[in-house]
């Protein structure tokens, strides 16, 4: 095999139609008849609901019916949580509410009319009574008591949990010094540009519901939805048209999912919901959300003993999908980069008066990363050495791989040294550090911060994982030599369609533009687990790979058989397979049969086979659709599914540096330099990897300068519009100077370890601890995110 | 109480009666069939729903169609010309600004108008420029090369 397209920088196939506004996404879909469904929603955040008045919006113009928390709840089942927990409870969490509401945006009625100005306006003359209760949205004073949440549980906490392996307590006892510090991982709201969207139709003869949602997870949303109506699942039909964007808000399963559904099969007619803004940040999921101390043990000479990190986690009213999980992945991560002999987490989930918090790029290792990278850093200033020394003191060697950590991980592969190292020469790091010394006695006030993280990608075994960790590839060559592939990772701006054809098209041989990769329509596509966690390519990507390799296992025996020749004794290189002495005469693209457009009507041409050394796989492609020169016991056609399972994670690393300048007047900061030297194993396409570490590390500048989703003590949602919920624009975009070292994973045929999360895992504590250096001639030890001008200005004038 | 309104879109004329309140992106989705053009944040924030209306970026999220009667709008779906993409369109292909593509409509047209203002902006005007579009999957960079490709490119012709 001669690669032609794996590891070159090729251009995204799914673009055209995506430049030229051409592409669909769940709003473009119109079918005829459509209904429109708009919610009420709370604007309490803990009532009890006294009565409900529909008279007025049923008797509306347009509207066709409205629903409420009454009508559905013996209808339609709970919305689902998949985590299993010890001792976790679990609130019922119905698609509307019934009784009580428990955070601003719960829906409570759905309003179904001819248009959506007419949904929208009738949602206003739905009278709900309310009796207002008090509210709790402080996870610590949730977990002291507080007004209780769900009455039956008789406190707000959800479940209690420790981890970590090591004796901690030895560690702590033999420490020749400890750091502590209290940190904040604030709410954040994932704000995928495109916001949740659902069309569903239902067809009363055939018996078929068919609903479009923008989703990460086609085929376990159909399950799950399938449970919650009580449709068959192989009636129910789940199609994600372009998804934009995700983030981990799409990884779940929503109330509006189902009961758009629902509605459908009542009244027989498509019906369809799309998210407004200020929906999308009420009721789609929000991410992070911690308060803790991280406590490390560590020698007079930088060597760390233990870490502790006894956290709050504000899971918010009711769990969604992974809500209670997401904190554990936290504990999983606290290893960090380094070698900890003894690691504890303790975890306190607790209900608020919130929106549910889940996966949010990075779902509970960026918050590891981040107290980590923080501490570390809190540990070379107790000692009074570079922070650079004391990471380059505690990383396992590159000869210690497969390496064991004191949260249970076996990381994969690594050589932090060496992107520390490559990292420190590109952004001149001795340099850097005289210029700071320079800068800060003109009074400039310049700040180094780095990362070296390492985060857990290619989620994951099936043990891990609640709802299987595998995915499916399906790879079939058509009679007319195009080559279909099916894939269970649908993506959502990954770009996947490029990237997995780029793998098939080199190990068949073909020009890439004869490949299209099919996703997202559990009607076509074999049962898949989605697109989250970095485990897109590591996961999915194997699965393609297994199966074109499977394919091509029998196209050779097919060859052979055709050639005459001994299996052993045939040869497969640039698409053709050929008798061994003619291979290199034959080597070279292998194009289709049929050109299109210029295939006979009625019938295929017969391959001619008679007399030949060499034939093109698309050849045995069309033979094998045939099925007249197969070998015995040859099944027709040319096809082959494998569903990959990974034996373990893997496990990317990186470190970053960021260079910052504070503005002593205004408090305001910019960035001088950002170096990122990320390791996601082998790489299929520089360009989209590229892509995913930039749009990474924008998102923790947002987490790190300018994003917090606030609620006030009563609960009310402060930031309900992009107008108070700062998304960075691009003028908050560094210059990133980005490089990469290559450390295969061994955990996959492709050697990948994935990408997709790296850039929010590494970057954010990088940020923060630059901007913490900068304002260390100020006795600054600590900040808590979003680091605004305010707090910078407060502090250089308040010293 | 419907309103009539003519107005050219993407080279087209059109003729349609609409509500009142029926917003240009509504008018321009719902009834011309012109998907390319998204709704984002319905508060002119995100600027997916950028059109260009007499020459003039807007956000079609909060204008009235009525507003745009007897204007000539450029929508997404109009800036090809004979099957030739635009060169911000080519752009954005060549140098991987856009993951997800939802923004991608907005910014594009965005991107075009500023460089029909200024043939050869810098990163800082082209940052400007973008100011009321907002991107959440790339970290702008690659939109910026985009533009920054787009610039170069109309030049050379």
């Amino acid at each position: 095999m001669t690669d032609k397209y794996v590891g070159k920088r090729v251009k995204r196939t799914e673009d055209p139609r995506l430049i030229r506004g051409l592409a669909h996404y769940v709003d473009d879909i119109a079918l005829p008849g459509t209904l429109h469904v708009a919610f009420v929603r709370s604007m309490f955040a803990h009532a009890k609901i006294d009565s409900i008045d529909t008279s007025a919006a049923r008797s509306a113009p347009g509207v066709v019916a409205v629903y409420t928390g009454q009508d559905v709840a013996d209808k339609i089942g709970p919305v689902p949580c998949a985590s299993a927990l010890p001792e976790l409870k679990v609130p019922d969490h119905r698609v509307l509410a019934k009784d009580k509401v428990y955070f601003v945006g719960h829906p409570i009625a759905a309003v179904v009319a001819t248009d959506r100005y007419a949904a929208r306006d009738a949602v206003d003359l739905v009278m709900v009574d309310y009796e207002d209760l008090p509210a709790v949205t402080d996870v610590e004073q949730a977990a002291a008591g507080g007004p209780i949440i769900h009455e039956g549980f008789g406190d707000n906490i959800a479940y209690k949990l420790t981890s970590g392996e090591g004796d901690i307590d030895a560690a702590f006892a033999a420490a020749e010094r400890t750091v502590k510090q209290r940190i904040l991982h604030r709410r954040l709201a994932p704000i995928a540009m495109e916001p949740r969207g659902v069309l569903a139709r239902y067809y009363p003869g055939e018996e078929e519901l068919t609903i479009w949602s923008s989703t990460q997870i086609p085929h376990l949303m159909r399950t799950q939805v399938a449970l919650m109506i009580g449709i068959p699942e192989n009636k129910l039909r789940v199609i994600t048209p372009e998804v934009g964007g995700g983030f981990g808000s799409k990884l779940n399963v929503y109330a509006e999912e189902a009961l758009l559904g629902w509605i459908s099969m009542q009244l027989g007619k498509p019906v369809k919901w799309i998210e407004t803004r200020r929906e999308n940040i009420q009721a789609t999921i929000h991410g992070r959300g911690q308060v803790g101390d991280i406590e490390v043990a560590f020698k007079n000479d930088g060597t760390l003993l233990g870490v502790r990190y006894s956290v709050f986690a504000d899971l918010g009213a009711y769990h969604q999908l992974l809500t209670p999980a997401i904190p554990t992945l936290t504990g999983l991560m606290l290893s960090g980069a380094y070698k900890i002999p003894a690691i504890q987490m303790n975890i306190v989930g607790c209900f608020t008066n919130k929106m549910a918090t889940d996966a949010y790029r990075g779902a509970g290792r960026p918050e590891a990363t981040y107290v980590i990278e923080r501490a570390l850093d809190l540990v070379a200033a107790e000692l009074g050495v570079d922070p650079v020394e004391v990471r380059r003191k505690n990383f396992p060697a590159a000869n210690e791989f497969p390496f064991h950590t004191a949260t249970g991980l076996d990381y994969d592969s690594g050589n932090y040294e060496a992107a520390l190292n490559k990292a420190q020469e590109i952004a001149g790091y001795a340099q850097l550090r005289e210029e700071q010394k320079k800068a800060r006695a003109e009074g400039r006030l310049i700040g180094i911060g780095v990362s070296t993280y390492v985060e857990i990608c290619a989620l994951g075994p099936s043990q891990a994982m609640p709802a299987g960790g595998w995915e499916s590839a399906t790879v079939r060559i058509e009679p007319t030599g195009k080559v279909t592939v099916l894939t269970g990772a649908s993506p959502h701006g990954q770009g996947q369609e490029t990237s997995f054809a780029q793998i098939v098209a080199d190990e068949l041989g073909v020009s890439i533009n004869d490949v299209t990769v099919i996703h997202g329509d559990t009607g076509v596509v074999q049962y898949g687990i989605g697109t989250f966690g970095s485990r897109a390519t590591a996961v999915g990507g194997t699965a393609v790979l297994v199966a074109v390799q499977k394919l091509k296992e029998k196209a050779h025996k097919i060859a052979s058989h055709i050639l005459q020749a001994d299996a052993t004794r045939v040869s497969f290189e640039g698409g053709k397979y050929s008798r061994q002495a003619a291979a290199a005469a034959a080597a070279g693209t292998s194009d289709p049969v049929v050109p299109v457009g210029e295939a006979p009507a009625g019938a295929l041409p017969e391959p001619q086979t008679e007399g030949r050394t060499s034939l093109t796989i698309q050849e045995i492609a069309l033979a094998a659709h045939l099925a007249k020169e197969l070998p015995p016991d040859t099944e027709p056609g040319l096809s082959a599914t494998y569903f990959f399972e990974p034996k373990n994670f893997t496990f990317p690393f990186g470190t970053h540096i960021a260079v910052v300048e504070v503005d002593r007047d205004t408090g305001d900061l910019k960035f001088l330099r950002y170096v990122a030297v990320d390791d996601c194993g082998k790489v299929i396409n520089p360009m989209l990897v590229d892509g995913q570490v930039h749009g990474g590390i924008m998102q923790s500048i947002g987490q790190a300068l300018y994003e917090e989703v606030v609620y006030d003590e009563h609960g009310q949602l402060l930031t309900g519009t992009l107008m108070d919920y700062a998304v960075p624009r691009a003028k908050h975009a560094p210059e990133f100077e980005l490089d990469r070292t290559e450390t295969p994973s061994p955990v996959n045929p492709l050697g990948v370890k994935g990408v997709g999360e790296a850039g929010t895992i590494g970057a954010t504590p990088a940020i923060v601890n630059a901007v913490v250096d900068a304002l260390a001639p100020f006795g600054v030890k600590h900040l808590d995110m979003p680091i605004k001008p305010e707090n910078v200005w407060r502090i250089i004038n308040e010293h | 109480m419907k309103k009539a309104i003519n107005l050219n879109v993407n080279g087209v004329s059109r003729s349609d009666e609409v509500e009142p309140r029926m917003l240009l992106v509504h008018y321009l989705r719902d009834v011309l069939e012109l998907t390319g053009t998204h709704v984002g944040c319905e508060t002119s924030l995100c600027g997916a729903c950028t059109v260009m209306l007499d020459g003039q970026a807007v956000k079609s999220c909060t204008l009235f169609a009525v507003q745009a009667d007897g204007s000539s709008v450029t929508t997404i779906e109009g800036l090809a010309k004979n099957g030739e993409l635009h060169p911000v369109q080519e752009g954005f292909w060549e140098k991987h600004g856009l993951q997800c593509g939802y923004c991608t409509p907005g910014m594009i047209v965005a991107a075009a108008q500023l460089l029909e203002r200024n043939s050869d902006p810098s990163r800082e005007e082209i940052c400007h420029g973008l100011e009321g579009n907002l991107c959440r999957c790339t970290g702008y960079q690659h939109i910026i090369e985009a533009v920054q490709y787009a610039a170069k490119k109309a030049g050379a012709q």
